[in-house]
């Protein structure tokens, strides 16, 4: 332990309300902690920038998943161990799910949050991929009031997002239509626990006659943010699964992509592996047996 | 500094603290529980592994202020006095301990694995365990000694 406790102030106002006053009173001022996955590894380590820190674990108003008719709201506060075992995002968002049971170890996921994951703005995280390919809308709340964007709206850059510094993510809405849709997610580490992505690609896709209807992808660690691939999709929406296809998907993949070379990989290579995770989807679609 | 009601292996106290300092260091330090271990400091070698209101955490990842009120459950809470805990028993039996750094994090992931899974799978035991390394073992007395334990019945609580 190379950081002083002594040097960080932490408060726990122990009501949403009351944190959203002191976020709103000093904006910028205070450091939203949670599980402490992120910030209590930089506070051993003694590199820990924030010097006052504010209390979300624990308040119930951030701590809900909640099943509409047309969607499923998940609270910011919600655990990832809490999203593994919810048995309708494990039948309807599976990619979510499986997101869940990888992030870490069960300790881990016994304290990381949905919210954190995401305000962290790690291009590597675990669940954006998977929340891209649903659809997923983005729920922030402050003293003003909330306001609902798309989640793919929701990361500017690398580390950079829409949030403001007196707002928290009150809660993540996902749209109940994909349960019908094939599904993938790959997640490609150094080993199979406990490890960091290098790349990931999740993907969702309707197929009528052998013919791409519907389909949505988005990835990990290819670019400064978590990202939709969208020039990817154009070259397959409409079109046969046949090998053209999947060739031309591949072409437009490597073109899309723009990774970067870093500790835990390479850019070649992570253009590469995005590429063949994408035409594994393919084929599984093609022999008709993708799925979560 | 806070003040922090902690309930640790059944018994209630009291500490005064930053409310930054880490769980870890509020057990090692101002409540001499020593069983917890710090080996990597940031959550990956789960050797500081605590039961948190009955959920498996990292106590070095846990600043003392968002424990205030729980219930802990350490190593050092799983025998009852001279009675080891059937997990205990199989770690000795299996040869599942050897320098005894992972061990008390290895017995606190086991425990949680068993009280929600009495009857793991191997696959199961591998994953309940994936966030604890061990430098000694190479895991696979460990993975016997739970399945030992779990023939045990390990699964029951030594609650006092």
């Amino acid at each position: 332990m190379r950081g002083n406790p002594e040097s960080h102030e932490l408060i726990s106002p122990g009501s949403l309300t009351g944190v959203l006053a002191q976020l709103s009173a000093e904006p910028g001022t205070w450091t939203p902690i949670a599980g402490g996955t992120e910030l209590m590894v930089a506070h051993a380590a003694g590199r820990l920038n924030a010097s006052r820190l504010i209390n979300l674990w624990g308040l119930p108003e951030l701590d809900f998943i909640r099943i509409g008719d047309n969607s499923i709201a998940i609270g910011g506060g919600v655990t990832f161990g809490r999203i593994r075992k919810n048995a309708a995002i494990a039948t309807e968002f599976p990619l979510l799910s499986k997101a869940a049971s990888w992030i870490g170890s069960i300790a881990n996921q016994n304290r990381a949050t949905i919210a954190g994951n995401i305000v962290n703005g790690s291009p590597a995280a675990d669940a954006p991929p998977a929340l891209l390919v649903y659809d997923a809308e983005i729920e922030l709340i402050s003293k003003r009031g909330t306001r609902r964007i798309p989640y793919a709206d929701f990361h500017l850059g690398y580390k950079r997002s829409v949030l403001q510094p007196d707002e928290l993510v009150l809660a993540l809405h996902l749209p109940r239509r994909f349960a019908r849709n094939k599904q993938y997610l790959r997640k490609v580490g150094t080993r199979k626990a406990m490890a960091i992505t290098k790349v990931a690609l999740a993907a969702s896709a309707v197929i009528q006659n052998n013919v791409i209807t519907e389909i949505r992808l988005a990835a990990a660690s290819v670019a400064d943010r978590p990202v939709r691939l969208l020039a990817t999709e154009d070259a397959l929406l409409g079109m046969p699964l046949s090998s053209e296809t999947i060739r031309a998907a591949r072409t437009a993949l490597l073109s899309e992509v723009l990774p970067i070379d870093d500790i835990r990989s390479t850019a070649d290579y992570r253009k590469q592996v995005a590429a063949n995770l994408l035409e594994e989807f393919l084929r599984e679609l093609a022999r008709g047996d993708a799925s979560a | 500094m806070s003040v922090i009601q902690l309930t640790v292996n059944g018994h209630q106290t009291q500490v005064e603290a930053p409310p930054m300092k880490r769980l870890l260091d509020v057990l090692r330090e101002d409540l001499g529980l020593t069983g917890a271990k710090e080996g990597c400091g940031e959550g990956e070698c789960g050797s500081c592994s605590v039961r948190m209101n009955g959920e498996l955490v990292n106590s070095c990842l846990v600043p003392i202020l968002q424990a205030d009120g729980a219930h802990i459950q350490t190593v050092e809470g799983l025998a009852i006095d001279a009675e080891l805990h059937p997990l205990q028993k199989a770690f000795l039996e299996c040869g599942g301990a050897q320098c005894g750094i992972c061990t008390p994090g290895m017995l606190m992931a086991a425990t949680h694995l068993l009280v929600h899974n009495p009857h793991p799978t191997l696959e199961e035991i591998r994953e309940g365990l994936a966030g604890n390394l061990c430098r000694c073992t190479g895991f696979i007395k460990i993975f016997d000694s739970v399945i030992a334990a779990a023939a045990m019945g390990g699964a029951k609580t030594h609650a006092r």
